[in-house]
């Protein structure tokens, strides 16, 4: 093309501009696009054990999937058919406890952290608190409760479970909380104080109702985690092949059966029909897991909308 | 009435009292974490007396005797947790990579600009929401339960790596690692199915600290011809190894405190084997075995062994704490 622009000059040569374009003879691209092939390979790989999961708890968990499961009580070694509802009423039960533990006191912690004294000695300590509260093994959980609640009561009970699932709810609620009431603009709370409302009828009619929905996606994800924890439970509510409540009143201080102990206990047994009701209970609990972690994201999308 | 008014003193009572319980609680909270840590090593003390340090580096466990030691655990604790967190790194450090640096959204953006629909209203939406997709199904894996896990492991993971595993050791049964056969459970299917579960924890972080990496370094690096990977290896990896480091000393703390997954998969043999097939047992299954059943005598064993646990955890998550806070400072600095 050159040579028909500038007729006259035929001594001057075309560039050679080969060596600038991309070319996988080049060692440098060879080795980014083998790099790139083998990180994409990779992402591919860690995505097929969810895949496969959720592929083996529709298969074989929803092969055995029928109404009656959810208000039949858990078969014997050899016995047929069967179901698992009261370990639903239990694990509904010990997530309530375990809520109605957490959920006031990490709201009220993260309402210190965000609004009594947030640069305190004191916040720093119960962030750091938080912080260890996060990685602190699910199973030393139920060490404590173990100690603090069943050596007390002198035994195992849905109390004790609930206690246990409370101080792993705990950090996911204050710390989630405090973030949302720390994403209230300024600006309101600074109307409401100039309108002379004292430090609590900001929070109560400002500051709580504009992060509700933050908050309230933290306890959401924090219940999620909560119902499909095993360790805590296995010896402070340990499992019962009965109902939790006998003849009308719960009884809350007594063994009680929750989905995941169910799917330990099961899981490990030579007895064909008890295994398939360890994947029905498996895929019951995933799907409730999803379902209560599906309700957090949508109520903090509509927050951002 | 006039429209403004001081606060009433019911309304001053309210205020005082509101702050006066959020003051409680927080203290509530920190009071929570040390009565946790005290009440396990008060429960701890007598077995403490009776074993001495001994209970750590004793290899039996025999309630008839009254023989402990958690020597095996412990091995097995850091053999199964270090073998996963390499999985896991590997893994996950790749997915965050390749949700940081663009691959799938550039990738799709190419194949669109080729089917010159890159800048259609529905079309062109989708390099994003396939990054959007592919973070959440990431996490999604965090949302499966753990005793989940477990079950899926022993159904499909271990039938599945059985013959490579007894194959293996028959090829390559002088190699240590490959001392024994896989007769079912066994460390290799505990230690994948812990990297599973650690995956995503390592690559929410990692992913963090990448994108922490300032973009004018990263335009430096391409402006200079780097190739893509030239400025990943050279410039935005080294930039985000504080916080990448961060991310796995992180997981390694949750490995190492996980109970389900290996209680179900690890075999809860006590032994010390350098071989991946050989059963084993954690400290976590350990207590998640035996708490249920145990006399008085042996819960204050157990206590003892749920102490040395808490110490292992809280101190690397302590010092992961501290590394990703130390991340975040050295990032300020570069911008």
């Amino acid at each position: 093309m050159s040579a028909n622009i500038h007729p006259s000059a035929p001594s001057t040569p075309t560039p050679d501009t080969r060596h600038l374009e991309k070319s996988l003879r080049n060692k440098q691209s060879l080795f980014s696009f083998a790099m790139s092939a083998v990180v994409g390979m990779l992402t591919i790989l860690a995505l097929v054990p969810l895949f496969s999961v959720v592929l083996m708890l529709f298969y074989r968990g929803g092969k055995s999937l029928s109404f009656a499961l959810f208000y039949e009580l858990p078969p014997g070694p050899m016995q047929e058919g069967g179901g698992f509802g009261n370990a639903i009423l239990g694990t509904v039960v010990m997530v309530g406890i375990a809520a109605a533990i957490a959920v006031p006191m990490g709201v009220l912690a993260a309402l210190f952290l965000a609004e009594t004294a947030p640069d305190s000695r004191l916040a720093k300590t119960v962030r750091f608190c938080g912080k260890v509260l996060t990685g602190f093994p699910s199973i030393l959980a139920g060490v404590f409760a173990y100690g603090a609640v069943v050596l007390l009561t002198g035994g195992f009970s849905a109390v004790a479970g609930g206690v246990a699932l409370s101080i792993l709810m705990l950090p996911t609620v204050m710390l989630t909380a405090e973030e949302a009431l720390r994403m209230v603009p300024l600006k309101m709370k600074e109307a409401a104080i100039g309108m002379g409302a004292t430090d609590f009828q900001c929070v109560w009619m400002v500051l709580l109702p504009t992060s509700l929905p933050g908050i309230l996606t933290g306890v959401m994800l924090a219940v999620a985690r909560a119902a499909g924890e095993t360790a805590p439970l296995l010896f402070t509510a340990l499992f019962s092949n009965y109902w939790i409540s006998a003849g009308g009143n719960v009884e809350l201080m007594q063994p009680t059966a929750s989905l995941a102990v169910l799917i330990y206990n099961f899981s490990g047994v030579p007895f064909q029909n008890q295994v398939e009701l360890a994947w029905a209970a498996a895929l019951v609990l995933v799907l409730l897991v999803l379902t209560v972690n599906l309700i957090g994201q949508a109520i903090s999308r509509r927050r951002i909308d | 009435m006039s429209i403004s008014q001081p606060p009433t003193s019911g309304q001053r009572t309210a205020n005082k009292a509101f702050r006066l319980s959020t003051f409680a609680f927080a203290w509530l909270s920190v009071a929570l974490v040390v009565y946790i840590v005290c009440m396990i090593t008060w429960e701890a003390i007598p077995a403490f007396r009776e074993h001495g340090l001994g209970f750590i580096t004793g290899t039996t466990w025999d309630a008839n005797t009254g023989e402990y030691g958690i020597l095996p655990e412990i091995w097995g604790t850091l053999y199964s947790s270090l073998l996963a967190l390499l999985i896991g790194t590997v893994f996950g450090v790749s997915v965050a990579i390749f949700l940081t640096e663009g691959f799938l959204s550039g990738g799709v953006f190419a194949l669109l600009k080729a089917l010159h629909l890159q800048y259609h209203p529905l079309w062109g939406r989708l390099p994003e929401q396939l990054e959007h997709l592919l973070k959440n199904l990431v996490e999604l894996l965090a949302a499966i339960p753990s005793v989940v896990y477990g079950l899926w492991g022993i159904f499909v993971v271990i039938p599945m790596i059985r013959p490579v595993a007894n194959y293996l050791h028959e090829a390559l049964g002088w190699f240590p690692a490959f001392g024994t056969p896989l007769s079912g459970p066994g460390l290799l299917p505990a230690s994948l199915v812990l990297a599973i579960m650690i995956l995503p924890t390592i690559a929410a972080i990692s992913r963090d600290a990448l994108n922490a990496v300032p973009n004018k370094l990263r335009e430096a690096a391409y402006g200079m011809a780097a190739t893509r990977w030239e400025a990943i290896l050279y410039v935005i990896l080294p930039t985000s190894a504080t916080g990448l480091f961060g991310a796995v000393v992180l997981a390694f703390g949750r490995a190492l405190g996980e109970t389900m997954a290996l209680a179900m998969l690890v075999g809860n043999a006590n032994v010390i084997s350098v071989s991946l097939f050989s059963p084993a047992n954690t400290l976590a299954a350990l207590l998640a075995n035996n708490f249920p059943e145990a006399g008085q005598k042996e819960v204050g064993v157990l206590m003892y062994a749920a102490l040395v646990l808490l110490a292992i955890t809280l101190i690397v998550n302590i010092i992961g704490a501290a590394i990703l806070q130390r991340a975040s400072k050295n990032l300020e600095e570069v911008r």
